[in-house]
């Protein structure tokens, strides 16, 4: 053996391609130690006196101590959002109103990567979600509706299109700032006033964003944050102070929700959940199908309510798809979210992690597969590897509830027909999925499933211009685009 | 002769051996997974190993119509030992030449372990008559090159004459004896990622050890996605037949970070297995520099300059 | 006492400050404008086609962020607009109109196109996209407000233009192209040319590769113009001052597309 061949063989031999961890820091983000409501422009404290500390569902470490709105509390916010409506923000310039939306805009993007880095640190999803995803997109819906604001003649000809009021609005935890942004910007771009109560388990990012309404110098009153748990919002909601409700959360609530304001008057709109059928026909392309499933449902840990969590496969191809399945789930990495390596955070608090335990421990009861790629768990903090359900039938619960978790079922079909009947055969109908070469074939099922988003080839994207909702049990309403501005506006 | 039935339009594989369906491929998907993987950070000490490995997976490559000789010489030495003051980093896998080069380097790198790769068919075009091109392709076996890259018939090809381009490549890999036989793609002139896929597994069935992206002469060379639909043709080959088929970028990798971009991808695809020469190849030239500064870099915790490495 | 140093006001062509490849200016305002020629007119034509299909090719939300960040930067140089024009409230009028047009660069499809219920198994829909070139001659007055009231509307929907500014008092429109060099718009998407409109108009409304026109800026010689650009069938616009999404619909061009619907 030449010298040279010696020193080919000193070579480190391959154990494993390991990726660093690779943090964003958490230096950018600086966070009080109690934070109170949001009121009228200024910080006040509860008069309901209670606080509660808000969780980082990583590592189980207390991060701030968030107030929670009483009765009173909530009743000052709409006083507030009421005065700033009929003393200005109504009547100013649309075009001024514009300016404010876009400075937001403007402010969201430059103190993104802060965002980013309080968003998953609050709420569990991984940086490179937040990022990516969650900031750009918040960013471009204040942006998007700013330009509507001096526009709205346009956008409902002949209607006469006037704000409603006061809106009172409640966003749930698994997008925290980007449901703040599809609730504020149109509300605002209208020419209404708001007051939003964000989630109980993910408070933060509502509280830092009254910090860039601050920076934008939007008059007082015109956002007012309440932070608490479901009493507030339920106050929140029957207050008569209120003209319009719009509520994003599960369907259980979203009912109450409809039945408390029966007889008000009040306008309601409701995003609720979903149990979407992602269909991939043998004509797919498979690897890029592949991708579009695991986007699909573990995208976000699964909290998504438009996440694809039933995968319809045409049965001439199930083998194959399943094998690149697990092969591609294998190569998931759950972890801390705030490393840019993870794709897969922390469910976001204990309650929803033993909720999907109990649907899962279901659906192993009643006879379905799983599959769960080895995975190594941090000890501290609240987790679910990603995993997969095969051998399920249409009647299992893991096919018919929400799971909200990482946990995919998968059925076969034969036809299209076939596929359009499982995929209807639901009370929801937030969205779906369809995968296959052939033009007509998409437009087809586009047609015939009962959803009000339809994905082609692609799946989870979203765009300030795109109206978004469901039929069903899923809500009614639509957010995004020109339609977004509907629930909003008054007609004379 | 062929053994795939000549049916008009459409192309049909021979049943035995059984290849996976040729299907499709989504372009603004793929374009974004490759994306998502470049963004992938590895660990320091990974990273000492991906550097090494790509040294070893390099086949350094001069096809100029100016290469002498002397021009071989210089590579040669500078394939068999990259880093003179540093005699624990590799020599590359091969360097990879003109035909009429092969007799000077065999001589150069003999007793080294670094191969010669020699083009042939009419590289780059492949515009010739099949017979001088398979005659060619004959000559640099017999002349001893370790390792051959031939180049599809694009014409034929993009004219649906997908029968013979897969006689051209069965000729050649009969041709060429024991040399491994690499089939050059040309993916910058085949237009969308569905015929990248469909050229793959043609070159496959035809015989291919390798399938190479491009022959660096046009743009563009090899991409993120363009490797990543090849590295998945050749995963289904190999749940379907068992069969491994190694695949080389060439053409548009200059710089380390890049290098180490293409061997995540490759990881994530096909696995540890592929991780080796037998199996991957980069066709570069000024890459291997930037790989040598960042190796000095990382064990050196120093940021280089190219003043301190030799061009040849 | 320091002596100011003088500015010289030379065109705008594909990103950068050309003079006039014929030497001549002539005097406007008290300075010496470089005065356009034919193939001034020539070279700003193909910078603006050149430039065509990437700025065409950019997302709608990514041109309204471009037109937004103008009118951010002319607000930084509300002080030197004010000094050129000698009107705050015209100023203030032109920044405010970069900011209506932004924000329609997103919404156009959604109130110009439609999905159109035909009759027979086919999705059918309807997108507007740019015209491609457009020639604008703006109005002589107000020499800032009604520069920008006609060219927001044109490249807002994706167009990229050649737009020759007032005759008279020009300064305005040649650092407007300063704010626009440094604002995020790609070189080519707009070409502004100073001079006399009576020896460009009719090379403008003649060109072969101009797609559109807009003569809103024109006095007499407007009959003669149209002729001319009836050779290639150029559309032909005249805009009023005010703002509104129909300026820019009448520099798109509708497409409607079938497809089937079926298994």
């Amino acid at each position: 053996m030449t010298e040279i061949q010696k020193r080919q063989d000193r070579s480190p031999v391959p154990s494993a391609f390991d990726y660093a961890p690779a943090p964003e820091s958490r230096e950018i983000v600086s966070l009080e130690e109690r934070y109170g409501l949001f009121v009228g422009g200024e910080w006040v404290e509860p008069k309901s006196g209670e606080s509660h500390p808000t969780i980082s569902p990583a590592t189980e470490e207390e991060l701030a101590e968030v107030a929670y709105a009483g009765p009173e509390d909530v009743g000052l916010a709409v006083d507030a959002a009421r005065d700033a409506f009929d003393n200005g923000w109504s009547d100013i310039a649309p075009s001024e109103r514009a300016k404010y939306l876009f400075r937001i805009a403007r402010l969201l993007q430059e103190r993104s990567r802060e965002f980013a880095v309080l968003e998953s640190l609050d709420g569990g999803k991984p940086i490179r979600e937040s990022r990516d995803v969650d900031l750009p997109l918040a960013a471009a819906h204040f942006f998007y509706y700013a330009g509507w604001a001096d526009k709205l003649e346009y956008a409902f000809p002949n209607r006469r299109p006037k704000p409603v009021g006061v809106a009172g609005q409640i966003i749930p935890w698994n997008f925290p700032l980007l449901m703040l942004s599809w609730k504020i910007a149109p509300a605002l771009a209208a020419g209404n006033t708001v007051v939003l109560k964000p989630a109980e388990s993910t408070p933060l990012t509502a509280l830092l964003f009254c910090d860039v309404v601050r920076q934008a110098e939007l008059p007082p009153g015109v956002v007012n944050i309440v932070t608490g748990d479901g009493r507030a919002g339920a106050e929140l909601v029957k207050h008569p102070g209120v003209d319009k409700v719009a509520f994003t959360g599960s369907t259980d609530v979203g009912k109450e929700i409809q039945r408390a304001v029966a007889g008000t008057g009040k306008k309601l709109t409701l995003e609720l959940g979903g149990k979407a059928a992602n269909i991939i026909f043998d004509d797919a392309p498979l690897d890029q199908a592949v991708e579009g499933i695991i986007n699909g449902i573990y995208f976000n840990q699964g909290h998504v309510c438009c996440a694809g969590s039933r995968l319809l496969v045409q049965e001439s191809i199930y083998e194959q798809v399943i094998a690149k399945l697990k092969r591609r789930m294998g190569t998931l990495r759950v972890g801390d979210p705030l490393d840019k390596n993870t794709d897969i955070g922390a469910i976001n608090s204990r309650e929803q992690l033993e909720k999907i335990r109990e649907l899962v421990a279901a659906g192993e009861e009643e006879g379905a597969e799983i599959f769960q790629p080895p995975c190594r768990l941090p000890e501290k903090g609240w987790w679910f590897p990603p995993t997969v359900f095969t051998n399920v039938a249409q009647s299992y619960r893991i096919a018919q509830e929400e799971i909200f978790g990482p946990v995919l079922s998968v059925l076969t079909f034969r036809t299209p027909d076939e596929a359009v009947e499982k995929a209807n055969n639901t009370p929801y109908g937030l969205s779906a999925g369809v995968w296959t070469e052939k033009g007509s074939r998409i437009l087809s099922m586009a047609q015939r499933l009962r959803a009000g988003v339809i994905w082609a080839n692609t799946y989870n994207r979203f765009d300030p211009a795109s109206p978004f909702g469901g039929y069903k049990e899923s809500g009614f309403g639509r957010e995004g685009g020109r339609h977004g501005l509907e629930p909003y506006m008054r007609f004379e | 002769m062929a053994q795939a039935p000549a049916l008009p339009g459409g192309f049909e594989l021979p049943l035995e051996p059984r290849l996976p369906r040729i299907g499709s491929v989504d372009q603004v998907a793929v374009e974004e997974r490759a994306a998502a993987l470049s963004r992938r950070s590895i660990k320091r000490e990974s990273k000492l190993f991906a550097l090494d490995l790509a040294v070893r997976m390099m086949d350094l490559t001069t096809l100029e119509g100016a290469d002498t000789p002397g021009k071989i010489a210089a590579l040669c030495s500078k394939a068999m030992r990259p880093d003179p003051s540093d005699l624990t980093v590799p020599s590359v896998a091969a360097v990879c030449i003109y035909p009429n080069l092969v007799p000077v380097a065999l001589d150069r790198v003999r007793g080294s372990g670094v191969r010669v790769a020699s083009v042939a068919t009419a590289f780059p075009s492949g515009q010739s008559p099949l017979e001088l091109k398979v005659e060619e392709a004959a000559q640099v076996a017999e002349l001893g090159a370790d390792e051959i890259d031939m180049v599809i018939d694009r014409g034929a090809f993009l004219a649906g004459q997908y029968a013979k381009v897969y006689d051209e490549v069965r000729r050649v890999k009969e041709a060429c004896g024991d040399a491994h036989l690499k089939v050059i793609l040309e993916t910058g002139e085949l237009g969308t990622y569905d015929n990248v896929r469909r050229a793959s597994l043609l070159a496959i069935a035809g015989g291919a050890d390798f399938i190479k992206t491009s022959t660096g002469k046009i743009q563009p060379a090899a991409t993120l996605p363009v490797t990543l639909v090849m590295l998945e043709a050749i995963r289904d080959v190999y749940e379907e037949t068992g069969r491994k088929i190694g695949m080389k970028p060439a053409g548009g990798i200059r710089h380390a970070k890049q290098a180490v971009q293409y061997l995540v991808l490759l990881h994530e695809t096909l696995g540890t297995e592929w991780l080796t020469p037998d199996l991957f190849r980069f066709g570069a030239s000024s890459l291997l520099n930037d790989v040598l500064l960042q190796i000095r870099k990382e064990k050196t915790g120093r940021y280089q300059s190219p003043d301190y490495f030799t061009i040849d | 006492m320091r002596l100011p140093v003088k500015k010289t006001y030379k065109l705008y062509v594909g990103g950068a400050f050309p003079r006039s490849e014929s030497g001549r200016s002539y005097d406007a305002e008290g300075a010496n404008v470089a005065r356009a020629s034919r193939k001034d007119l020539r070279d700003a034509v193909r910078a603006a086609r050149d430039a065509f299909p990437k700025w065409a090719g950019m997302t709608a939300y990514n041109r309204g962020q471009v037109l937004y960040r103008v009118a951010e930067i002319m607000e930084g140089r509300r002080t030197q607009f004010t000094e050129l024009t000698g009107d705050e409230a015209e100023v203030d009028a032109a920044i405010d109109t970069w900011v209506w047009y932004a924000g329609w660069a997103d919404k156009l499809a959604q109130v110009l196109g439609s999905s159109n219920p035909v009759a027979g198994p086919y999705f059918n829909f309807t997108v507007p996209e740019p015209t491609g070139v457009v020639g604008v001659v703006a109005p002589e007055e107000p020499p800032l407000a009604g520069f920008v009231a006609h060219l927001a509307p044109v490249i807002v929907g994706g167009n990229a233009a050649v737009i020759i500014a007032s005759e008279k008092r020009p300064l305005a429109a040649v650092t407007l192209a300063e704010v626009l060099a440094t604002s995020d718009v790609p070189g080519g998407v707009v070409n502004v040319l100073t001079g006399r409109k009576e020896e460009l108009c009719p090379v403008l409304a003649g060109h072969m590769d101009v797609n559109a026109v807009d003569l809103s800026g024109v006095g007499d010689e407007r009959a003669e113009l149209e002729r001319l650009a009836a050779d290639n069938v150029k559309r032909v616009v005249s805009n009023g001052d005010g703002q509104s999404p129909w300026h820019v619909a009448a520099f798109l061009e509708l497409k409607t597309v079938w497809h089937p619907v079926g298994v």
